[in-house]
C-alpha cells in the first residue's frame, strides 16, 4: 500500500474522534424555530411559537447518552391571524390561563445510522401528557450544529380545540410539528 | 306590440346562475365578518370564496359567450342615452363581476389564508401573506362590492321600468320562453 495513503488514513482516524467529541448544550434561540402547520376547511394555515427555552445534551459519540427538554410559552403564538391567536388562549382551545406552557422531556434517544436518531418522550399540553415519537436529523455545522424534526400530534388527544372546535371536519385534527434546534458545543 | 327577442339559452342560464350566486354572496359576506371566531365561521368563509371563485370562473365563460353571439337588439322605445347608459353598466358589471372575487382572492394571500377551491383544489397565493396589504384589499374588496350593488339596483330597475312602465316585454329577454326571430 501506498506509504502516503497509509499516513493519511491513519491522520484521518486519529482525527476523527476529536471532531466528534464535541456535546451540543448550549442552544442558540435566534437559529431554532418551532413551527405548525393544520388544515382548517382543508386550507393549509402555518403557526409557530416565537418564544421557547430548550435544554439538551447531544455527544454524537454518545447517543444513547442525549437528552432534550423544552418549554414553550404559548403566549408567543402566532396561529396565523391575530384572531386566532386570541382564540387559542381560551378554555376550548390552549386554556392559557391555567396551563401557559407546553413542555417536551426526552426519554430515550436512539440512533437509526446517517445522523438520524429517534427520540421518544413526553410531550405535555394542557395538562395532559402523551408519548410522542419525533425522527430527528442532526446536522453537524461550522459554528452550530443544527437538530431537525418533524412529527404529527393529534390536537383531541391533548384537548386542544374542544367543544364546538372538536369538529375535525372544519380544523383537522393532525397537526404538524417542525422544529429545529441550533446547538454549540461551548 | 314588438315581438320578444331573447338571449340565448346559455347567456340566459349563465346570467341567473352568476346573478343567483352574487345574491347568495354579497350577504353571506355581510353576515359573516362581524361573528365572532367559529367553526361556523369558518365554515361560512369557505363557503363565500368558493362562491367568489365560482362566480370568476362563470363571468370567464360568459365574457368569451358574449363577445362570440350577438345579443338580442333593445326594443326601438329605448331611447339613445338608455342604450349609452346600458351599454357602460354592463361593461362596469362585467368589470365588478371580476374585479370583486380577484380582489378577494388576493386579499386572502395577503391575510395568509389560500383560497382552496371547494376544498379540493388549492389556487395559487397570487402575492406573499402582508396583514397591512390583506386589510386594504378587504377595503377595496368591500367598496366594489357596494359599487355593484348600486350597480345591480340601476340594472334591475332599468329591467323593472322597460317592463312594467314603458310596457315593454322586457324581462323576457332574459327569460325561458320561446325564443322568437323577426
Amino acid at each position: 500500500m501506498n506509504p502516503h495513503l497509509i499516513l493519511f488514513t491513519l491522520t484521518a482516524a486519529l482525527a476523527m474522534p476529536a471532531a466528534y467529541a464535541v456535546e451540543y448544550r448550549t442552544v442558540v434561540p435566534q437559529q431554532s424555530t418551532i413551527q405548525f402547520e393544520f388544515r382548517q376547511m382543508g386550507v393549509p394555515v402555518k403557526g409557530g411559537f416565537k418564544r421557547f427555552a430548550t435544554q439538551m445534551r447531544f455527544d454524537p459519540a454518545k447517543p444513547e447518552a442525549a437528552s432534550a427538554q423544552v418549554e414553550i410559552d404559548l403566549a408567543s403564538i402566532d396561529a396565523g391571524s391575530p384572531e386566532a391567536n386570541d382564540e387559542s388562549a381560551s378554555r376550548l382551545w390552549f386554556n392559557r390561563s391555567v396551563y401557559p406552557k407546553a413542555t417536551f422531556v426526552s426519554s430515550q434517544v436512539r440512533a437509526l445510522g446517517n445522523n438520524r436518531y429517534e427520540m421518544r418522550g413526553s410531550l405535555t399540553l394542557k395538562g395532559r401528557s402523551r408519548e410522542v415519537v419525533v425522527p430527528v436529523t442532526y446536522l453537524p455545522g461550522k459554528n452550530a450544529a443544527t437538530f431537525d424534526g418533524s412529527f404529527v400530534l393529534k390536537r383531541l388527544d391533548f384537548g386542544i380545540g374542544e367543544g364546538m372546535w372538536a369538529d375535525v371536519a372544519t380544523v383537522a385534527n393532525e397537526v404538524q410539528i417542525r422544529f429545529r434546534i441550533a446547538a454549540t458545543g461551548s | 306590440m314588438s315581438r320578444v327577442m331573447r338571449y340565448s339559452t346559455p347567456a340566459v342560464v349563465l346570467h341567473w346562475l352568476v346573478a343567483l350566486l352574487i345574491f347568495a354572496g354579497f350577504p353571506l359576506g355581510l353576515y359573516m365578518v362581524d361573528l365572532p371566531l367559529s367553526p361556523d365561521k369558518l365554515k361560512l368563509y369557505s363557503y363565500h370564496k368558493w362562491i367568489g371563485i365560482t362566480v370568476l370562473l362563470l363571468v370567464a365563460v360568459r365574457v368569451s359567450w358574449r363577445l362570440t353571439h350577438v345579443p338580442p337588439p333593445l326594443p326601438a322605445s329605448v331611447a339613445a342615452w338608455q342604450r349609452q347608459a346600458s351599454a357602460v353598466v354592463h361593461g362596469l358589471l362585467y368589470l365588478l363581476m371580476i374585479a370583486i372575487p380577484l380582489s378577494g382572492w388576493l386579499m386572502s394571500s395577503a391575510k395568509g389564508f389560500q383560497t382552496v377551491w371547494f376544498g379540493v383544489l388549492p389556487l395559487p397565493d397570487l402575492i406573499g401573506k402582508d396583514k397591512a396589504l390583506g386589510d386594504q384589499l378587504a377595503e377595496v374588496h368591500t367598496i366594489l362590492n357596494f359599487t355593484l350593488l348600486a350597480l345591480v339596483v340601476l340594472h334591475v330597475g332599468a329591467a323593472l321600468q322597460h317592463h312594467f312602465i314603458e310596457r315593454q316585454p322586457f324581462l323576457q329577454r332574459m327569460g325561458w320562453g320561446k325564443k322568437e326571430r323577426t
